[in-house]
């Protein structure tokens, strides 16, 4: 007889970021809008390809909001740049906290554990899993 | 120190302009819920630095809540205390 150890709740997290809304942003505010946004190296991986650099950054910002409503820290703050995408070499994106952030997530037993994004045309949308204590 | 009275006004432009809400800003109450009212994240990013525009303030960390930017009443505050901390 084995005792496993509870299983985790997971929560899902959904978000639609409309880009030529997000370009009107970048338009109107420029670096402002996207330095409170998004973090070093995700700014510099959306402006390594000009064809394609607000569809990134549509994505990115979907996929931060939808982690938020992941975690379920609402509340908490909104400090944008305190959640990361991160890309590995084979362009697999996944989501790194920082702090602030980190560490509520912790004390709050949530984790991000997967993420999956992708545009087309006008729209780019993000699902985030994580896994929650309750 | 703009008056409350303006702060209101000057808030219920900018969101007019920025916040796409699903009724005009003019009817909206002080307390009501403006993401309840259609104000979507991105959107309150772009109401944020209008704010800062207009008021020639700068949000800090520590204020990017939802909850500074769920109501007029909740903007306004953060909006008295930033011009009296310059």
């Amino acid at each position: 007889m084995h005792d496993f150890p509870p299983l985790a709740a997971l929560r899902i997290g959904l978000d639609l970021v409309q880009v030529s809304r997000l370009e009107e942003s970048l338009a109107r505010f420029g670096e402002r809008f996207s330095r409170r946004v998004f973090t070093d190296a995700e700014i510099s991986y959306c402006e390594s390809s000009a064809a394609e650099r607000t569809r990134r950054f549509a994505a990115r910002m979907a996929a931060k909001e939808a982690a938020w409503k992941a975690l379920g820290l609402d509340d908490t703050g909104h400090d944008w740049r305190s959640i990361e995408v991160e890309r590995d070499a084979r362009g697999a994106c996944s989501i790194k906290l920082h702090e602030p952030l980190h560490s509520r997530s912790v004390v709050a037993g949530a984790r991000p554990i997967s993420l999956s994004i992708t545009h087309e045309a006008d729209y780019a949308a993000a699902v985030v899993l994580a896994t929650t204590s309750s | 120190m703009p008056s409350a009275d303006e702060i209101n006004t000057d808030i219920r432009t900018i969101l007019k302009e920025h916040a796409r809400l699903a009724s005009d800003p003019s009817t909206l109450a002080d307390d009501a819920d403006l993401y309840q009212a259609g104000m979507t994240s991105h959107a309150s990013v772009n109401l944020m630095l209008a704010l800062e525009d207009k008021f020639e303030v700068e949000f800090p960390e520590r204020m990017l809540r939802r909850r500074a930017f769920e109501n007029i009443a909740a903007i306004r505050a953060a909006i008295e205390e930033l011009i009296a901390s310059r």
